[in-house]
């Protein structure tokens, strides 16, 4: 295949614009990321920096490739990283747009890389259950039964990459922090500190800078691993009984 | 040549951690809080480490060259993890998954450090499930297990198949309290490039700031370093693309001997290459052996014909299939461990018997499976890895077998440390796969991450208190004298000497090029003839480099292509290491087969006689190093020649 990117530059000589490259004898077998390192390994040999991106475990897992691909986060497969997208989505002679994520809460540290520093503050916000190494009593002690337990893992999958965020006009995180609250909210040992995680964590993401969630769902349709919106309805119950209920903390 | 001690304590093997534990050095909690711990990594060893330090009272730094210490490298593992529980109740217990470690190593590890990873294996499940950790669940709303390959017992903890995800998600999180509490700062996006000893001891590290080049120095009581395993020196790993051996690297050229560095584990069941562009291999869980069955055609004229395209696997009827694991481990079947498995593989494909278009690779058929099963079953165990496979392939393994074949997965080698967990530096403390402990020549399936987890929560937070008690009055260390600033200056002339060779060729197709030396002459199975060649390309492929790579950019600005080149620098002479040690190695042991030593049928034969000693090596300078051994004594296991048949 042949191929025309445009890709997002910025840093280096580049204020901030799409430069056009072109690539050639592409395999349909490749990885999207697969075709950039020959794209780089091209540019390297013209003496030109390389183009910035992000990726680790190119396997779906790590959270960290990060591209908008043809308007899309994450490009046109529906629940696929980047890093897991093949070339044969893609026919010869297409044109691709390539940017970073977009959000004020992301902001763009060179060409496809942004600082996603915001999501782990969330996390430090309360993403957690307070027990220290050693208090634990036998892991079978409490039963959970399969269904919970398996909805609680569903949430848990999510990967931090915020792919969910650049899908968002509000850029809101609202898929990202209910997937941990309706994680930790499902078992029985994030039960107790539920409702005081939900308000902190929601804290936490607007003063970070996310927008608000006005429901468009756009999330769950980009999101590579299938979170559902289901979530949110979940971290709101948490949030409001945080709110109104006895436990308040504000 | 030394002997190292490796300080076990005395009494009976069972005993002896409970015993240490009992009385060893304790550090006042008062004097915890003026305590200053550095912490390189984040991943399942780094950060349960980091963790369970500042819960205890430290003061802990942690570093990780990942932009969110979520993003380490164990967040990739998917079968699961291994605990003595014996929930099952079909006869596991500490002292089984002992032996079954001690054996699946191929007796070159040591029985006590072996023993008291058994032994806290229990409390690690206890611990996660309390941090929220979804593992897999029966009906009745009790833990669910499987088997792994090399044991006959179920013991293995699992949420589908993303065990590693879930693990690290809860030391994440964990952490994520302590950042939140104030006990742990983080820094992320820093590179660790050298180790500061100040004394004799680790007293620090230099770090770069991925972001803005700046070189750091950043000064602590002591030092861990929980910095993963190394084996993206085959360029061509299931390991993450990031993964590296730098951090390690320095502290061996510091003085912390590496030990067994030729002990690398080649995964039976991966995805396999596709084409020159490839850049990372991709793992097919060895859980997955459970239900799939291996295989390859019985003549190798129905192999050229599904190379070709002529045939696909499903116009062979049984009798034209041949299950060569089954027919040659009746009693493990395609449950035989790694190393085995992997050297059948490469067996039957030297043989011409290999299927795909290069010839490199074998069947793995879940067509039994699911006609006893049904998909659902399957696709509810293993429906994640499915779908990553048809991604990557293009096929649906559903209707039509995977193709699979070894790949570089883990490396048993590291750095040495005693039974406290300390390298030969005092002061450098190192875990989980950074280190060489506990699984000798090869690892059992979900090993490592129990292993990582082992060393972080349940016995650094202990071990480490033997160094410290000695230092409460040892003031705060300052950065402001010559050991940093000479280590400083160090790290700056090496940037400086990469950015200013300016030659031609790429990083990356210098690291590509050590990838296939390594492959080919320290990978599957090694001679000393291989060896040796092995050893003068790589001293001439460094050469070249020093000459010829082309770094562009400058330090001070973010820059990928300079973080590999100093990460691929070290690659070139870790690589040179590993040939030697495998040279040195004469004996076939685990995931090390030299050629020259296998039975008629092909099987490794190990030299208790002679080679019954874990090879540490002492940085001389670059290219230089000597060695040191610590024999290894076994009082409770009876060496015996591992037999899967
Ligand atoms: C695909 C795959 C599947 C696997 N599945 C299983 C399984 O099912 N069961 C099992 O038991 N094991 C499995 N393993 C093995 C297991 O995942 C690893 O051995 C284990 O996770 C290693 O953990 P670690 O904490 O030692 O290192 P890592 O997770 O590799 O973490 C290393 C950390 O160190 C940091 N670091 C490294 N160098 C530096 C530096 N110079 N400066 C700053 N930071 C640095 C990194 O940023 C990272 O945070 C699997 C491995 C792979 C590749
Ligand atoms: S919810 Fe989905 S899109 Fe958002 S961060 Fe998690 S995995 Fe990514
Ligand atoms: S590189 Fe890890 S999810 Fe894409």
């Amino acid at each position: 295949m042949r191929l025309t990117l445009k890709v997002w530059r910025e840093g280096g000589k580049y204020v901030g614009q799409f430069v056009d490259y072109k690539v050639d004898n592409i395999s349909t077998d490749m990885s999207f990321l697969e075709m950039l390192d020959v794209l780089n390994e091209q540019l390297i040999q013209e003496k030109e920096t390389p183009i910035a991106f992000e990726h680790d475990c190119r396997e779906g897992i790590c959270g960290t490739c990060s591209m908008v691909i043809n308007g899309q986060p994450h490009g046109p497969m529906k629940s696929t990283t980047t890093c897991q997208l093949h070339m044969r989505s893609f026919n010869d002679g297409d044109v691709i747009y390539i940017e970073p994520f977009r959000a004020k809460a992301f902001p763009v540290i060179r060409d496809l890389v942004v600082n996603r520093d915001s999501f782990d503050r969330i996390i430090q916000a309360g993403g957690y259950v307070s027990v220290n190494t050693g208090q634990a009593q036998d892991a079978n002690a409490i039963p959970i039964e399969k269904d919970t337990s398996s909805q609680a893992f569903d949430a848990a999958t999510c990967i931090g990459c915020g792919a969910c965020v650049a899908a968002c006009p509000n850029a809101s995180a609202m898929l990202f922090t209910s997937a941990k609250v309706s994680h930790l909210a499902t078992m029985p040992q994030g039960k107790v500190e539920a409702r005081k995680r939900a308000q902190s964590m929601v804290k936490q993401m607007d003063a970070e800078g996310f927008g608000k969630c006005s429901n468009v769902t756009a999330c769950e349709a980009e999101c590579p691993k299938g979170i559902s919106v289901t979530n949110i309805a979940k971290l709101n119950r948490e949030y409001m009984g945080s709110v109104f209920g006895s436990d308040k903390v504000m | 040549m030394t002997k190292l001690d490796a300080k076990v304590p005395k009494g009976a093997l069972s005993d002896k951690w409970q015993q240490y534990k009992g009385t060893m050095k304790l550090v006042a909690p008062n004097n915890k809080r003026r305590i200053e711990v550095i912490v390189v990594g984040t991943g399942l060893a780094g950060g349960a480490c980091a963790a369970t330090l500042a819960e205890l009272g430290y003061k802990v730094k942690v570093f990780t060259f990942h932009d969110s210490p979520r993003r380490a490298h164990s967040i990739a593992a998917q079968g699961g993890i291994n605990a003595a529980k014996n929930y099952q109740n079909d006869g596991d217990s500490v002292y089984r998954l002992f032996y079954d470690t001690i054996k699946g190593g191929d007796y070159r590890s040591r029985e006590s450090n072996v023993h008291r990873l058994a032994e806290v294996s229990t409390n690690i499940i206890d611990q996660c499930v309390a941090q929220g950790v979804p593992f897999a669940r029966e009906y009745g709303g009790l833990l669910a297990n499987r088997s792994f390959g090399g044991v006959q017992v179920s013991r293995t903890f699992y949420a589908r198949g993303q065990t590693g995800q879930q693990l690290l998600l809860g030391a994440y999180q964990a952490l994520s309290r302590q950042i939140a509490n104030g006990n742990v700062t983080l820094y992320n996006r820093h590179e660790m490039l050298d180790l500061v000893k100040v004394d004799g001891k680790a007293r620090g590290i230099i770090a770069r700031n991925l972001l803005t080049g700046e070189i750091e120095r950043h000064a602590a009581h002591c030092v861990v370093l929980g910095t993963g395993g190394y084996g993206n020196v085959f360029y061509l790993s299931t390991n993450a693309m990031n993964s590296n051996t730098s951090a390690a690297w320095r502290a061996h050229r510091k003085g912390a001997f590496m030990a067994n560095p030729c002990y690398t584990q080649i995964h039976p069941t991966c995805i396999p290459v596709s084409g020159h562009y490839q850049s990372k291999l991709t793992l097919m869980s060895e859980s997955l052996r459970n239900d799939g069955r291996v295989w390859v055609p019985k003549s190798k004229a129905d192999s050229d014909a599904i190379r070709k395209g002529e045939k696909s696997p499903l116009d062979l009827s049984e009798d034209q299939r041949d299950y060569y694991l089954e027919r040659i481990y009746p009693s493990f079947g395609n449950l035989v461990p790694r190393d085995v498995a992997s050297r059948a593989a490469k067996y039957v494909c030297d043989e011409g018997r290999g299927v795909s278009k290069t010839g490199l690779a074998v069947y793995l058929d879940f067509s039994d499976a699911i006609n006893r099963l049904g998909e659902d079953t399957i696709s509810a165990r293993y429906g994640n890895l499915f779908e990553i496979y048809e991604k990557i392939t293009g096929e649906n393994p559903y209707k039509r077998p995977m193709r699979i074949y070894p790949a570089v997965h883990y490396t048993m080698g590291g750095l040495w440390v005693d039974y406290n967990l300390q390298t030969t530096v005092p002061g450098c403390f190192a875990l989980g796969e950074a280190n060489f402990s506990d699984h000798g020549a090869n690892r059992l399936g979900a090993s490592a991450l129990m292993q990582g987890l082992a060393d972080g929560y349940f016995v650094i937070p202990y071990t480490i208190g033997q160094f410290l008690a000695d230092e409460i009055r040892t003031p705060n260390i300052s950065t402001d004298q010559g050991a940093f600033a000479e280590a400083e200056t160090e790290v700056r002339g090496r940037i400086e000497k990469l950015l200013a060779i300016k030659g031609n060729q790429s990083v990356e197709s210098f690291h590509r090029r050590l990838g296939q030396y390594m492959w080919d002459y320290c990978g599957m199975s090694r001679s000393a003839e291989g060896l040796e060649k092995g050893i003068k390309l790589i001293r001439e492929l460094r050469d070249e480099f020093y000459k010829d790579v082309f770094v562009p950019g400058s330090n001070e600005e973010y820059n990928p292509e300079l973080e590999k080149a100093l990460r691929v620098a070290d690659f070139l002479e870790l690589g040179e290491l590993m040939c030697k040690d495998a040279l040195n190695r004469n004996e076939s042991c685990g995931g090390h087969f030299r050629e020259e030593y296998q039975t008629e049928e092909g099987e490794a034969t190990r030299n208790d006689e002679d080679f019954a000693y874990v090879a540490a090596w002492e940085s001389k300078g670059m290219g230089e190093s000597e060695l040191h051994k610590e024999d290894l004594v076994f009082e409770n296991v009876e060496l015996k020649t591992r037999s899967y048949k």
